[in-house]
């Protein structure tokens, strides 16, 4: 899980990846299959499930990088909620698209650092940390939040030029607006610098051993510290997303479990930034199929109950039906030095 | 040599306080180029935290140190890992996820622009332990490698950074004999190569078998330095301990009497559903010490699991006076007068973060006088923890102090305290002695003598020769499984025991 082993051997090679081989060639046969019959139903739900899942993978990349060094962040629900408001409010005010995300990210980022300080510093329990964030955040914008703004624009889609014209792939792919697009590439930069790179080989330590990190020269705190601030970060951009890319406007909790549920979809994915974009795609198609069944009007089925589909996925993925998935062995423990 | 030699290392008048503790007390050690200097002290005499200070774990509060005859400031690892010296802690510091490669370059990784160059890294692996002749696959995963592999990654790790002075704290506390023979033609290699070495321990066989000086400490002080030349067992345990320690409990003859403890075709499965115990029999009688010798991994655990009541047989009976003892009932057996000391004292034999005194009453808390009804009787707990911390004398700021604050003696202090604290007619010992320094070996093997004095029937299993020679009457050898032979303990030698151990056969004579 940690690292990409060798495969020269080829029974090694199908036993690691001969079911996700499987699976994708299922689902673009399923996509193909669909296509053909109903093009632009499947289009429309391909999009959506991609948008959909962008604030989910945000999240869960956000929940990984703090636990992969041994920082549990519950918080990220509040994170998202808080950045939401402030990037709407900022665009409110200057009118300014860019400044607005940029502030969202920003105070994402304030309140990563905030639980950083509670839970390495502090080394108060990292569940309490994080839902002192959650509540802080519901407070906080329930009692600013006026009815009436209007956000001044909102982040539309950006065609990227003759790509967006493929058929079936371009309008899901390459015609998005543009925290979707910095979602996907965010997941192979964290991807990379966790796997590839130093920095990711001493998170990875700081959240399995810290003690043989710490007796290597390495700052755990320090390493802790910023892997939150930046998963804040992260978690802030997934609220801009929502109040300024989603919507274009704010609403109380508009967040609405997403937090949680991007811890889910991290789980999931086994703490891998890969695995989790896959598992926030399904979970992104569980929330377009709901859509697409309660407006198609084709099934009989209460819209309350559709509603349901990406919670009831949740509740099935955590209740352990996804396999054996060891988290990092440091996870959620407070650092303490010695001496 | 020469009044003003260089040393390797050395270290004058360190002085680490502890709250409550004198941990170091203006200690002078140094270490010549290329020599295995081993550091002796029991536990809590403060080889560990004069080690710790000179890796940059700890600060001393007074003090100097001295790296190549040159006045250094040790704030940190890092600091220590730039002077050259390397640390090969007791609890290995490798993440076991990682592979022995990424384990080795952590926090000196190896670089291609932005990206760790993990290729460098299996290089590095391959090189050093080319060089060194310490063989290990760099794509290993940690978690995977028997302990002794484990070590020589974590020398690799210091010598990967340049390590001209090697710490190894404890290194064979872990490791079988055969382990502990490949470790020191390692170290006897490495000193060959300009490395020097402390070598820290509390095993004095080992320490007269590999160092070329010895330093003695105690309660936080220097007692000595001596060479093995000059040196006895007997000596390194009087310096050690500050008074004369008996190695050889004496004993007198056992007087068996009634058949206390029956095992009849006893078969036990181990986690794997493996026959683990295949059908043992034997009986112990009151007044005798009946020792299981064996390699580890041999069916011992197994068996003392089936009869302590913690695990269930496939086929066969253990009669306990006579009355058939039903397994997985460990209170039944605790309330027919058994004792057992665990082979794991931290996971089976205490309450870690439970008191002293609730530690102390882990098999009686329900009966009076610790119980009145459903009510625990606080006072008689109490009193009850006074008198056998006194009497057992554990050493402990309090009663109240978690058993995991105390060091491995004084938690098995506690556990013998508790168990012999009832009346008691059949022990059960594993590994009694396990990681104890001579002091605390001498009290407990003195303790289990007197409990067969007193009348009471002692199964007694270790892997170590010694003392399964020293303490047993008779001496049963397990292999396999199956006990292969009992012997009476003054009829065989070591030699003919280690034969049997390996599943050999006696000669007739």
């Amino acid at each position: 899980m940690s690292t990409p082993a060798s495969y020269a051997n080829p029974k090694l090679f199908w036993k690691r990846w001969g079911g996700l081989i499987v699976t994708t060639v299922l689902i673009l046969a399923a996509i193909a299959y669909y296509y053909a019959r109903e093009p632009h139903v499947t289009e429309a739900v391909l999009a959506s499930t991609l948008r959909q899942s962008v604030p989910l993978v945000l999240g869960a990349l956000c929940g990984l990088i703090g636990e992969r060094s041994a920082v549990i962040n519950i918080g990220i629900e509040g994170q998202m909620l808080l950045a939401a408001f402030i990037a709407f409010m900022v665009n409110v005010w200057t009118g300014n698209l860019l400044v607005a995300v940029l502030a969202g990210v920003f105070i994402g980022a304030v309140l990563g650092l905030l639980l950083a300080f509670m839970s390495v510093t502090l080394k108060i329990d990292q569940i309490i940390g994080g839902t002192v964030i959650n509540i802080l955040a519901i407070g906080l914008t329930g009692y600013f939040y006026q009815v009436g703004l209007s956000a001044k624009g909102k982040l539309n889609p950006i065609p990227l030029g003759p790509l967006a014209k493929i058929p079936l792939i371009g309008p899901v792919l390459f015609d998005n607006p543009p925290i979707t697009y910095a979602a996907i590439i965010l997941v192979f930069v964290v991807h990379y610098v966790l796997f590839y790179t130093p920095w990711g080989l001493r998170t990875r330590a700081v959240g399995e051993h810290p003690r043989a990190a710490d007796t290597l020269g390495i700052n755990v705190y320090l390493v802790r510290y910023v892997n939150v601030t930046i998963g804040g970060a992260l978690a802030g951009l997934a609220g801009a997303y929502l109040s300024l890319e989603a919507v274009g406007s704010f609403d109380r909790l508009m967040t609405n479990g997403r937090g949680f549920v991007a811890l889910a979809v991290m789980i999931f994915g086994k703490w891998t930034p890969l695995g989790s974009f896959g598992a926030a795609l399904l979970f992104g198609f569980a929330t377009a199929l709901q859509t697409q069944l309660q407006f198609g009007g084709k099934i009989n089925i209460p819209p309350q109950f559709i509603g349901m589909l990406p919670y009831l996925l949740t509740i099935i993925v955590l209740a352990g039906f996804v396999g054996k998935a060891r988290p990092p062995a440091a996870d959620g423990i407070p650092y303490e030095k010695e001496g | 040599m020469s009044e003003n030699e260089v040393y390797a290392l050395e270290v004058r008048n360190i002085v680490k306080r502890f709250p409550g503790v004198l941990a170091n007390d203006h200690v002078n050690f140094n270490l010549r180029k290329g020599e295995i200097h081993a550091l002796l002290g029991e536990n809590g005499a403060g080889k560990t935290t004069l080690m710790n200070i000179i890796y940059g774990l700890y600060t001393p509060d007074e003090g100097e140190i001295y790296v190549d005859g040159k006045k250094v400031e040790i704030q940190s690892p890092h600091d220590a890992i730039r002077l050259g010296i390397g640390m090969v802690h007791q609890h290995f510091m490798l993440v076991p996820v990682f592979t022995v490669a990424e384990n080795l370059v952590l926090g000196a990784e190896p670089t291609k622009g932005w990206q760790l160059d993990l290729k460098a890294a299996r290089e590095a692996v391959r090189r050093l332990s080319e060089h060194y002749g310490l063989e290990v696959d760099p794509d290993a995963v940690v978690e995977d490698l028997p302990v002794g592999v484990q070590q020589r990654v974590e020398i690799l790790k210091a010598l990967y950074r340049e390590a001209k002075i090697l710490v190894l704290d404890e290194p064979t506390a872990v490791l079988t004999p055969q382990e502990v023979e490949e470790l020191f033609v390692i170290m006897r290699e490495l000193t060959k190569r300009g490395v020097s070495i402390i070598f820290i321990t509390h095993k004095l066989k080992e320490v007269l078998a590999i160092a070329d000086r010895i330093t003695v400490m105690r309660r936080g002080r220097v007692v000595g330095t001596t060479t093995p030349a000059e040196a006895t067992e007997e000596s390194l345990a009087r310096m050690m301990v500050g008074r004369e320690v008996v190695l050889q409990v004496p004993k007198g003859p056992a007087k068996p009497g009634d058949v206390v403890l029956e095992v009849r075709d006893l078969k036990v499965e181990d986690e794997r559903g493996l026959m683990a115990v295949n059908g043992v029999s034997f009986e112990v009688r009151e007044g005798e010490i009946l020792g299981i010798a064996g390699v580890q991994g041999n069916g011992q655990t197994e068996l003392v699991e089936a009869i302590t009541g913690l695990r269930s047989a496939r086929e066969g009976k253990v009669l306990l006076g006579g009355v058939e003892a039903p397994f997985r009932r460990p209170r039944f057996l605790i309330e027919h007068g058994m004792a057992h000391i665990p082979e794991d004292r931290q996971k089976h034999g205490l309450v870690l973060s439970y008191s002293i005194a609730d530690n102390l009453v882990l098999c009686t808390y329900y009966k009076p006088p610790f119980a009145h009804g459903l009510q625990r009787n606080q006072q008689a707990i109490l009193e009850n923890a006074r008198r056998l911390v006194k009497e057992y004398d554990v050493r402990t700021p309090s009663i109240f102090t978690p058993a995991s604050a105390l060091s491995g003696g004084n938690q098995q202090k506690v556990i013998v305290a508790r168990e012999f604290s009832r009346p008691v007619r059949l022990l059960v010992a594993n590994q009694p002695t396990r990681g104890l320094d001579v002091g605390s070996i001498e009290y407990i093997h003195k303790r289990v003598v007197e409990m067969r004095d007193h009348g009471a029937a002692v199964l007694l299993v270790s892997a170590e020769l010694d003392e399964i020679m020293s303490l047993s009457d008779r001496i049963a050898v397990m292999y396999r499984g199956k006990i292969v032979a009992i012997v009476n303990a003054g009829e065989v030698d070591k030699s003919q025991l280690g034969l049997l151990m390996a599943g050999g056969q006696l000669q007739p004579a």
